[in-house]
């Protein structure tokens, strides 16, 4: 039996392959059977491709990456590519396995690449210190399947966009060719998800937003005035007083992975809650506010990173129809999988090619716009940037990512959309940080008796 | 409170979040026995070693293939030690298992693949030692696990949804009295807009008994009766323009929920009536004395109702309103469970144990989690295989939809079956397939019939099942790797809910089952 592989515990030998290395692959790649894809051909072809030319892509070296990393090396992928922007800590070794004490302060990128490379032999994995978005279209179009254990929306709906924006259709007909498969792993605690999503052709990250959880955010007049629980005064210190007392410097911001920045929020949090006899108060929880830390176990993630990379197979060999497209999972209670499939939104504003309308009186001023823009379920922008053409030049109307900009075109906000010289049927160009693509929105005057309120898309 | 904070506490900070130091030190100090170093065995040792699991044993005999030096027992072991230096692990070679082993010294024993009369066997011994056993297994794309645990309690189930325990039905003395202070009709704005909605209703609901003979609104006509009368107390401004006051919004929309009729649970009242909650000795486990302990609160001082649980959620209103009526829930919850200690007490005194048997600490966690105490109860392997005892009807009413997870379990049965017959598992080489299809079905047929079990297994399946030649993916093994890590870690810090008993993974759908075989 060829069971040596899985311990990853073969060491000096050759980038050959011994004797029933892929045995298993193999059963399922040159058999025929009862579930397998239609499309699939039993064939010693596949095996080679996944050995030889098939390149994936793995967005994220953490929890989820490490164990996807590990997955697709001992199921035959030996192109991989791995991006991550971050580098280790010591609250990452209980499940991100790659990486060892002495890595601490070390590029997850390079220390993950590093140790499967020297695990499994023949598999070459290369890292990229780098962001998702320092990467541009030539980047991605070069893997067959993306796979993704991010801890973000915001970076899943780039990546998301990044892969739309590579289909292209022949008179208005997707060419199949250019969808490159995107995996999505997320995991909370005991609860994860897993999805399969076929650019074009089926639900985007868009097309779910409402799926994903609020964050947690405590109102203003709570935090300043009225604290109740212990995690309201750890926030008034992070948010209010931090800026106020300046406590490491002028121009020195309030760093959660430093432990005296947060040992000064834990104390100074403390006196706050002993001013409204709020008990509770824990250096724990401080850390827990401060950093929004996210409790994760290995055991969820070994769980999703493995159905994800289970999909990765099926895709990358046709061996079995993939997952169509959404898996939840929860071990709170016994073990709770459901699996359905997400739809696509008609008019996603990110997926569908239908164009995005904005529907305003004129005399709605810019600041209502905006709001729309972050407020609307389906759109749930960060910071956009609104540009429309004016008197045939591109003008900024608002831009909040750049102090100066801001600073310049602030007062626009307050100005009404007929003040700022735009025209019913106008186009706007919003970006955002959401999506790598500018999103373009025409505007519809409404007549000025009807209810503020827009239609939403 | 110190500040100082070890590198463990910061290595696991993202797990302790998740079942606190003392779920830590249950884990620290487990002692799991893994047998067969197989890749799903491998898999689950490390999402045990990984959260820190005090040791670790490997049995497994078997060679690595293609090395000379070692055995896998050794391999697996070096590996998974070097994952986390504050665990130790040995291991042990034996090609087969040898019952007679000092199996009952482990905390939770955990079995991967191979012969079922070796885990026929061990699972009753462990079953008589009391040792926690997890059967798992990947074959082909199917994962199955099995737990067999006597007793199981939880006193943290940390339920997902708990409806919060507010007696505003059957308010209690201090309760009243605190309500009593409140005079909402001769109020400043800013006080009554602050007040929190638990005393709204509170309020509302005494005048709604003055008018309706001290009843409840039961339906849902007389609830949104009810939800109109508080609406109609929202405080108006000088143009007869509601004010917008957030926590009478608030008590609005919890009148559904806060006005259920506050009472002991059913799982709860079946720990009550369970025989070892009725029958404590000496050697009663601590979970079933301070149940007892509770039940005598529930019947004297509690009036057939729970300790009071202690926690508010959180709602507008100012930060001294909210943290005294805070207070209220909390010293009632300490004076109950104090009462509750009292009957613990006793109860040690009368079967001669020292009342430090059980701490404060853990009585005090019991009464907060009263409502969601949960006891889970395995039957054995024995019962499972038995002709006389194993489960007919959940297999049969399964098995009316030919594609449930249920056929897989019929098929692992099966495979089972196929090795005892020909001392192989079907379909290894692959000139075996096409012959093995229909050997394999002459097992499933045996195994239906010695069941008398009248139900259809597809074709398909057994065809798959050849195809999969006893092969273990990776990706099956680490997906069952991470699942059963998981059981192993409720079981040992007796938090969180176990399955029970059997699970079935499909990675072809990506669906799951379990079923209580």
């Amino acid at each position: 039996m060829a069971d040596g592989e899985e311990l990853m515990a073969v060491e000096g030998c050759g980038i050959g392959d011994w004797e029933g290395r892929w045995s298993h692959m193999q059963k399922f790649l040159e058999r025929t059977g009862p579930f397998t894809h239609p499309d699939f051909e039993p064939s010693e072809e596949t095996l080679q491709f996944l050995l030889e030319t098939c390149k994936i892509l793995v967005i994220g070296a953490g929890g989820l990456g490490c164990e996807l990393l590990k997955n697709l090396a001992l199921s035959g992928f030996r192109h991989i590519h791995v991006v991550d922007m971050d580098i280790i800590d010591l609250s990452n070794l209980n499940r991100q396995f790659l990486f060892r004490s002495k890595d601490v302060g070390r590029p997850k990128a390079d220390v993950a690449a590093e140790f499967i490379n020297q695990r499994v032999p023949g598999c070459n994995v290369v890292p990229h210190f780098k962001k998702i978005q320092d990467f541009d279209a030539s980047f991605y179009r070069q893997f067959h399947i993306i796979v993704c254990g991010l801890d973000s929306i915001i970076a899943r709906r780039w990546i998301n966009g990044m892969l739309l924006s590579l289909l292209s259709y022949e008179d208005g007909v997707l060419d199949p060719s250019s969808i490159i498969p995107l995996i999505d792993g997320g995991t909370e605690g005991f609860k994860g998800n897993a999805r399969v999503i076929l650019p074009g052709m089926t639900a985007c990250i868009d097309c779910t937003l409402e799926l994903y959880p609020p964050q947690i955010t405590f109102p203003m007049c709570t935090i300043a005035s009225m604290p109740r629980l212990p995690e309201h005064c750890i926030e008034y210190v992070r948010v209010l007083q931090w800026p106020k007392d300046k406590p490491f410097g002028d121009a020195v911001g309030l760093d959660g992975d430093n432990p005296v920045h947060v040992q000064w929020v834990f104390q100074e949090s403390l006196k706050r809650a002993a001013e409204f006899n709020i008990t509770g108060v824990t250096y724990r929880l401080t850390q827990g506010v401060v950093k929004r830390i996210i409790p994760a176990v290995a055991s969820t993630n070994a769980v999703i990173a493995a159905a994800c990379a289970t999909e990765v197979f099926k895709i990358a060999t046709s061996a079995y129809i993939p997952l169509n497209n959404y898996l939840v999972f929860n071990d709170v209670d016994g073990l709770y999988t459901y699996t359905f499939e997400a739809e696509l939104k008609d008019k996603c504003s990110a997926c569908s090619q239908v164009p995005q309308k904005l529907q305003f009186p004129p005399s709605a001023k810019l600041q209502e716009v905006l709001e729309y823009l972050t407020e609307n379920a389906s759109l749930q922008m960060k910071s956009p940037a609104i540009t429309a053409t004016l008197e045939g030049k591109n003008k900024t109307l608002y831009l909040q990512t750049v102090a100066s900009i801001e600073e310049r075109t602030r007062p626009n906000l307050c100005k009404t959309l007929k003040e700022l010289g735009l025209a019913d049927g106008q186009e706007l160009a919003v970006a955002d940080v959401t999506t790598p693509q500018t999103v373009l929105f025409k505007l519809n005057f409404t007549s000025e008796t009807c209810s503020i309120k827009h239609v939403q898309n | 409170m110190t500040d100082h904070k070890t590198s463990k506490e910061q290595k696991y900070d993202r797990q302790l979040r998740l079942w606190g130091d003392h779920g830590q030190e249950a884990l620290e100090n487990a002692h799991v026995c893994l047998i067969n170093a197989t890749a799903t065995g491998t898999e689950i040792l490390k999402n045990l070693v990984l959260p820190g699991i005090g040791s670790f044993t490997i049995v497994d005999g078997h060679k690595v293939s293609g090395e000379d030096v070692g055995n896998k027992a050794q391999a697996a072991t070096e590996l998974l030690q070097e994952l986390n230096g504050d665990v130790s692990g040995n291991f042990v070679e034996e090609v087969s298992v040898n019952v007679n082993q000092t199996y009952w010294s482990f905390t939770f024993s955990i079995y991967t693949h191979v012969l079922n009369h070796t885990y026929l066997r061990l699972g009753s011994v462990l079953w008589e030692a009391g040792v926690p056993f997890l059967i798992c297994r990947t074959y082909g794309l199917i994962g199955y696990m099995r737990l067999i645990v006597k007793e199981h309690t939880v006193v943290e189930s940390h339920p997902d949804n708990a409806l919060e325990d507010l007696r505003l039905d059957q308010p209690f003395t201090e309760l009243k009295h605190h309500v009593e202070c409140y005079d909402l009709d001769n109020m400043e704005k800013k006080d009554h807009s602050h007040t929190p909605w638990i005393i709204v209703v509170a309020k509302y609901l005494e005048k709604w008994y003055s008018e309706h003979n001290s009843q409840l609104p039961k339906n849902y006509k007389e609830k949104e009766a009810f939800r109109q009368l508080i609406r109609a107390g929202i405080l108006t401004n000088e143009n007869g323009t509601p004010e917008d006051e957030e926590n009478f919004e608030e008590a609005i929309k919890n009148v559904n929920t806060a006005l259920n009729p506050t009472k002991v649970p059913s799982g709860t009242e079946e720990i009550f009536n369970a025989e070892q909650c009725e029958n404590i000795t000496a050697q009663s486990p601590s979970f079933w004395v301070i149940a007892h302990g509770v039940r005598d609160f529930v019947r004297n001082e509690g009036n057939g109702n729970l300790p009071v649980r202690g926690t508010i959620p959180d709602m507008i209103a100012d930060s001294d309103k909210f943290i005294k009526l805070q207070n209220v829930y909390r010293d009632k919850a300490m004076k109950d469970a104090a009462v509750v200690s009292k009957h613990v007490e006793a109860l040690l005194q009368s079967v001669g144990k020292p009342p430090e048997s059980t701490s404060e600490q853990e009585i005090k966690l019991f009464c907060k989690n009263a409502a969601f105490l949960r006891v889970v109860r395995c039957r054995s392997l024995a019962e499972e295989y038995s002709v006389d005892t194993f489960n007919k009807d959940e297999i049969t009413s399964c098995m009316d939809s030919t594609d449930s997870e249920m056929v897989l379990y019929l098929m692992l049965r099966s495979i089972d079956r196929f090795y005892q017959q020909h001392s192989r598992y079907p379909g290894v080489y692959n000139y075996q397939v096409e012959e093995d299809i229909n050997k394999l079905k002459l097992c499933v047929n045996s195994l239906l019939q010695e069941y008398s079990l009248n139900v259809n297994v597809k074709d398909d399946y057994i065809h798959e099942f050849c195809r999969y030649g006893a092969a273990e993916p990776h990706t099956v093994a680490a997906f069952l790797g991470g699942s059963a890590a998981q059981e192993a870690i409720k079981i040992i810090t007796h938090q969180f809910v176990p399955f029970n008993n059997t699970f079935l993974y499909n990675a072809m759908s990506q669906t799951s089952a379990t079923f209580q075989l």
